[in-house]
């Protein structure tokens, strides 16, 4: 199994539609010099310097393909960047590492010895131990306590705090993490709990740590604080893994990076031998080529939607904002697209923009809808302005599953005089439009009667888009709104809004695919940890410099 | 006399504090135990016929809490087991008890009513008085300084966080389903054959649901709770004394009103009207690996 | 068809389990098994006695399963019943002058009233305050015995009886009673039961309302992403069952005693919940399922003197079972797999 020079690797995508890749791969040791694939082979020593190989490993989850082939390589001792977008299957590929999922192909060699798990505690005996992007923390339960479940050290049926207490100070003292042992967890600031979780590893002897995304919740301090501490642990011979999307961290702190892309590493190498440009080249580019042609956008006068200074802080004291002093207008008449890497305040942006009177939503700032402050109404009061949303999950918070195509169609509708008078719905308009529309957003089946969750997600997202447009809306708000869908009915969704906005509407496009983005908005504004980062007219930016905002630098 | 009254407040509240010890248990591991109420009311049936059988207390005590052990077991199978809601189940297993008891009444010995009455020096004389504050003790060391003790608070708070650890977080939820079990069974087995001598029909009257309430009011913690079940205790015994003897200005405080008091006690406490209680936040959720 | 199956698969799994238990106990499953049909169905009295339970079953079966659409688990039919009963009572016992029919109009809505009330409270506590409405609905149940011990011991208590309960009402008060079943008490409260069912099925499937709660029931944040006020149904939800447990009192207190006495429900806030769950949370399957429960009730009333060993609680028993094997998830989902594949 010997890698080198151009593969090409074709998947199956949700709908059955096919996609295929390019990329160019380093060469990597091949397995052959290993010997005989016999159990044996799983205790033989290799000469090596690598903490971690990953040979071939290949994910699948029902139709989608998470991983591919992935090769990796991680020397011990240093700190290593694995980086790229969303879905991009960096996690998946940690997370098998991990033993969390067990991958359908390929190897996994732990220094030097070919390993399979059966779950994570195989992985922890090994010395491998990951930090979750959710913490898995119990609020109000110590530090201590958090630290030695299931691992307790224990003496005639009693837990040996004291002990382990011990063991603990002169750990947090040996790598400089600092923590209150007897505090409950909830009362504590966020890079103190991930200095709990890493202290979790280090108890169990790990000496290869993996962080999923450790940043996305830490202030620009704790960050700081969190790297000064990875690098006192990579000093003492620790080798960590960093699962991130941010450019800058990994060329600040890492010593190596691998890019994932679509499932597949596009490229390893030292860091100290690359730049942002050829990272963000490898990290982005086309996945679906998108055949849709938009004319340009005709502004119209009026502003359809505006927010000033919104922001949300974060809860726990010292936490980072979740947003930060948003502030942009979108036309009548333009499509303007919110570009970013999930997790930077997007899905916020939009709770606070639909839900401002709620304080878990917004904590400042101002929203307007056609000219009319909703800063202070409900949220039924301002969808009846004329606000159509495609929300980001269509599963969660678009559909009643278990109910039928119709009903669904009226969510939302439900108190238009079209359908209801004097709090009676009228079942014959309901269903007379109701079949109307599913006719003409080809809703397949054409049935009213079938439940929501039996239809798939592309039908899916049809039916919410025919709801939604029934408003005859002058904003539209839409949240990855081809997200799990195949490729007939993202032409048609892109076709659908390219012509609400022609018609008239403000169209707020929100979305994790830069392919959606380019082609549709006039004008992308790029979202980075809660702020807008950067603002692109139409044809303005490349992929590339896109990529590079997305991730921060 | 009020050291008669302290000693009946006592007496009366050791059903209680067993049985909120019981639902303790259930409720830090995640479950909702509405079936307290069934579990001691099979419990205190079980315990009347086991010291019939056996002529000792302490035997007739083992057949309780083996009864609320049984209920138990069925009540986790279908909750945990076959994730059915907790609260339907819960009900269900009540009703349960409350038809398999006059039914096994009377196919034992003939009536529906009651069981035969035991003679005093088969009965506890104050024997799970003291059983029960030391279990509240016991527990409060089994929660605070053993790994077990540990799992439970943590599968009904954060159970995936006990999965990553590597611990089987059902697993600890049958146990501490069946604890509570044990526990309800041996309060019912307090009630037939230390508090009075012999079951009657329906003994428990909502018991089951006061030692719920004394567990809310008590915060899940075995002290605070048994406090509490002491405080429904007094109203117990004060209840009778106070017939005719409290007042208000001239007129007498119907003694409704003090029966009342803690039950709405528990729905202030509930509300947050009066000081916080926040339940452990992954009850009545079941467990699916992910 | 498969959504029929369920139920009915579960209630013939209860009976038999529950017949079962009896021959363990030493009788034979087929004697039980007639006497309940005889006991039930038997006469033009057996079968009017019958309608007589099924009718506050099926108030209570809606009570349960309004709110159950909308999520939330009514526990205290008991309670609201209870003091809808009382109110109707206490009404028709204060002025008992007022003429037929006006009376009963005034009961009937004294006990929606009562009811409404009794199931807002814990609604609010839910929407405002988040506080669980199981334990705070089981509270209440106890707190409304204790106020209806209290009314009728001390504020209306009968005169010229020892039993615990309220002076009669006003001869206006009463409602025709059907003179074809043998002396059994089924009054206009039946068919008062039907119509209600009626109008809950309005109400859910065809009014905004409804529409509104049952969403909220479905799922809270596709509600909340539509606009809908979660915790607005809520308090109507629970509001709404209240009032039709109130119901209860109508045909107890104006159709059958006169009065209220205190204890006179057998658990029927209780028995409501089976009701509910059996019938999927729809009105007409609430009527089967109260009218199956009805019968069982009844039926079981005459074990005690047709067999050795089995008494009336065999009712409670079989509920019990039936009600466990509906809520058994796993079963019914792994059932579902054997059958898709």
């Amino acid at each position: 199994m010997v890698h080198a020079g151009v593969e090409v690797v074709t998947w199956v995508e949700p709908g059955g539609s096919v996609t295929e890749a390019r990329f160019h791969l380093h060469l990597f040791r091949s397995i052959d010099s290993l010997g005989s694939n016999s159990d044996t082979a799983r205790t033989m020593a290799v000469e090596t310097t690598a903490a971690v190989e990953l040979l071939g490993l290949t994910k699948r989850f029902g139709n989608v393909v998470a991983n591919t082939g992935v090769n990796l390589r991680v020397e011990a001792g240093t700190i290593h960047g694995v980086i790229g977008e969303n879905g991009a299957g960096k996690s998946t590929a940690m997370k098998m590492l991990f033993g969390i999922y067990l991958p359908d192909a390929g190897e996994i060699i732990v220094n030097g010895t070919r390993c399979v798990w059966a779950s994570p505690s195989d992985a922890i005996a090994a010395g491998i131990g990951m930090v979750h992007q959710h913490f898995m923390l119990a609020g109000p339960y110590s530090a201590l306590d958090n630290i030695l479940l299931g691992a307790e050290p224990v003496r005639w049926g009693v837990i040996e705090r004291k002990k382990a207490r011990a063991r603990l100070e002169a750990l947090a003292h040996r790598y400089g993490l600092p923590v209150d042992w007897d505090t409950p967890i909830e009362e504590l600031p966020v890079g103190v709990q991930q200095r709990i979780e890493i202290l979790k590893l280090l108890y169990r002897d790990a000496k290869i740590l993996i962080l999923d995304e450790p940043t996305a919740v830490l202030t620009p301090q704790e960050t700081n604080d969190l790297f000064h501490n990875l690098k006192k642990l990579r000093d003492e011979g620790k080798t960590i893994i960093l699962i991130t999307h941010k450019l800058r961290e990994v060329m600040s702190f890492t010593d190596r990076v691998t890019v994932f892309r679509a499932g597949a590493v596009t490229g390893e190498m030292q860091t100290s031998q690359t730049n942002p440009q050829e990272l963000a080249n490898l990290m982005v580019g086309r996945k679906v080529v998108l055949n849709i042609n938009v004319p340009p956008a005709r502004l119209r006068n009026e502003v359809a939607m505006e927010v000033a200074g919104l922001s949300l802080a974060g809860v726990v004291a010292g936490s980072r904002h979740k947003l930060s002093d948003v502030s942009f207008s979108v036309n009548c008449g333009e499509i303007v697209g919110i570009a970013g890497v999930e997790g930077n305040g997007q899905s916020e942006l939009l709770q606070a923009i639909l839900h401002p009177r709620d304080p878990i939503c917004r904590t400042s700032g101002a929203v307007r809808f056609l000219g009319r402050d909703v800063t202070s109404w409900p949220a039924l009061r301002i969808r009846d302005l004329g606000v159509a949303l495609i929300p980001e999950d269509r599963q969660e918070e678009g559909l009643l599953l278990e109910r039928p195509v119709l009903e669904n169609f009226l969510l939302g509708l439900q108190r238009s005089p079209a359908f209801s008078h004097a709090g009676l719905l009228n079942s014959t308009k309901i269903r007379t439009a109701a079949a109307r529309a599913v006719e003409e957003y080809d809703v397949r089946p054409r049935d009213v009667a079938i439940p929501a969750g039996k239809l798939s997600g592309g039908n899916q997202q049809k039916l919410i888009v025919a709801r939604e447009f029934q408003r005859n809306a002058r904003v539209l708000i839409a949240a990855q709104p081809t997200r799990g869908v195949d490729v007939g009915a993202i032409e048609f969704i892109h076709n659908r809004i390219v012509r609400a906005r022609d018609e008239g509407a403000g169209v707020v496009l929100v979305s994790f695919e830069l392919d959606e983005i380019l082609t549709l908005s006039d004008r992308i504004l790029v979202m980075y940890e809660g702020r807008i980062a950067a603002e692109f007219s139409r044809g303005q930016a490349s992929e590339r410099e896109m990529g590079l905002k997305m991730a921060g630098s | 006399m009020t050291g008669q009254l302290i000693a009946s407040t006592l007496r009366v509240s050791t059903p209680l504090i067993f049985a909120a010890l019981g639902g303790m248990f259930s409720e830090r591991s995640g479950v909702i135990n509405i079936a307290l109420e069934g579990m001691m009311l099979l419990g205190a049936f079980a315990a009347a016929v086991g010291t019939l059988l056996c002529h000792s207390p302490w035997l007739g005590s083992a057949f309780g809490i083996g009864a609320g052990c049984l209920l138990a077991a069925v009540y986790a199978l279908f909750v945990i087991r076959l994730r059915a809601n907790q609260i339907v189940a819960g009900m269900a297993i009540n009703m349960l008890a409350m038809g398999l008891t006059p039914f096994l009444c009377k196919v034992l010995y003939d009536v529906t009513g009651s069981t035969p009455s035991i003679p005093i020096g088969e009965r506890f004389q104050s024997a799970p008085l003291y059983l029960s504050w030391v279990l509240v003790g016991a527990s409060f060391l089994w929660l605070k300084f053993t790994a077990t003790g540990l799992w439970v608070s943590f599968a009904g708070e954060h159970p995936e966080a006990l999965d990553a650890a590597g611990i089987r977080v059902n697993r600890v939820r049958w146990m501490a389903v069946l604890v509570s079990g044990a526990l309800a069974g041996m309060g019912g087995a307090s009630l037939s054959i230390f508090l009075s001598s012999s079951f009657s029909r329906d003994m428990t009257a909502g018991r089951g649901f006061m030692a719920l309430a004394a567990l809310i009011f008590g915060k899940w913690k075995p002290l605070p709770t048994a406090l509490a079940c002491l405080l429904f205790g007094f109203a117990d015994a004060v209840q009778i004394r106070l017939q005719g003897v409290a007042v208000w200005g001239d007129h007498p405080i119907p003694v409704q009103f003090i029966q009342i008091l803690p039950y709405l006690v528990t729905i202030l406490v509930l509300a947050g009207f009066v000081g916080r209680s926040r339940p452990p936040k992954a009850s009545g959720t079941s467990f699916q690996k992910g | 068809m498969r959504k029929f199956l369920q139920p009915v698969l579960a209630a013939v799994f209860g009976l038999a389990a529950g017949l079962g238990v009896t021959w363990i106990a030493g009788e034979n499953p087929w004697h039980v098994l007639r006497i309940l049909w005889g006991s039930a169905f038997g006469s033009s009295y057996d079968f009017g006695m019958t309608l007589f339970y099924t009718t506050p079953l099926i108030f209570t079966g809606l009570a349960v399963a309004v709110p159950f659409q909308a999520g939330l688990f009514n526990i205290g039919a008991e309670g609201q019943l209870t003091l809808g009963a009382l109110a109707a009572a206490s009404v028709g016992a204060l002025w008992p002058g007022v003429p037929w029919p006006m009376a009963p109009v005034l009961a009937i809505l004294a006990a929606i009233l009562a009811g409404t009330i009794w199931g807002a409270i814990p609604g609010w506590l839910r929407a405002r305050r988040g506080s669980h409405e199981v334990i705070n609905t089981i509270m209440l149940n106890f707190i409304a015995a204790g106020l209806a011990s209290y009314v009728t011991l001390y504020l209306l208590k009968n005169p010229d009886s020892q039993n615990p309960e309220t002076r009669p009402v006003g001869t206006g008060y009463l409602i025709h009673q059907f003179g074809i079943f043998g002396g059994a008490p089924v009054s206009l409260a039946l068919p008062l039961a039907i119509f209600a069912a009626v109008l809950v099925w309005i109400l859910l499937w065809r009014t905004v309302v409804g529409y509104e709660m049952r969403a909220v029931g479905q799922s809270e944040p596709a509600a909340r992403a539509a606009g809908i006020n979660p915790a607005k149904m809520r308090i109507i939800a629970l509001s709404v069952g209240g009032g039709l447990a109130g119901l209860v009192g109508v045909g107890e207190v104006l159709g059958n005693a006169g009065k209220f006495r205190l204890g006179f429900s057998p658990e029927y806030g209780f028995m409501g919940i089976a009701v509910a769950l059996l019938g999927r949370n729809q009105p007409g399957g609430v009527i089967a399922a109260a009218l199956l429960f009805g019968a069982l009730h009844k039926g079981t009333a005459d074990l005690d003197l047709e067999t050795e060993h089995v008494t009336r609680e065999l009712s409670l028993v079989l509920q019990a079972l039936i009600i466990l094997s509906v809520s058994a998830e796993g079963l019914w989902s792994w059932m579902k797999k054997r059958g898709e594949s």
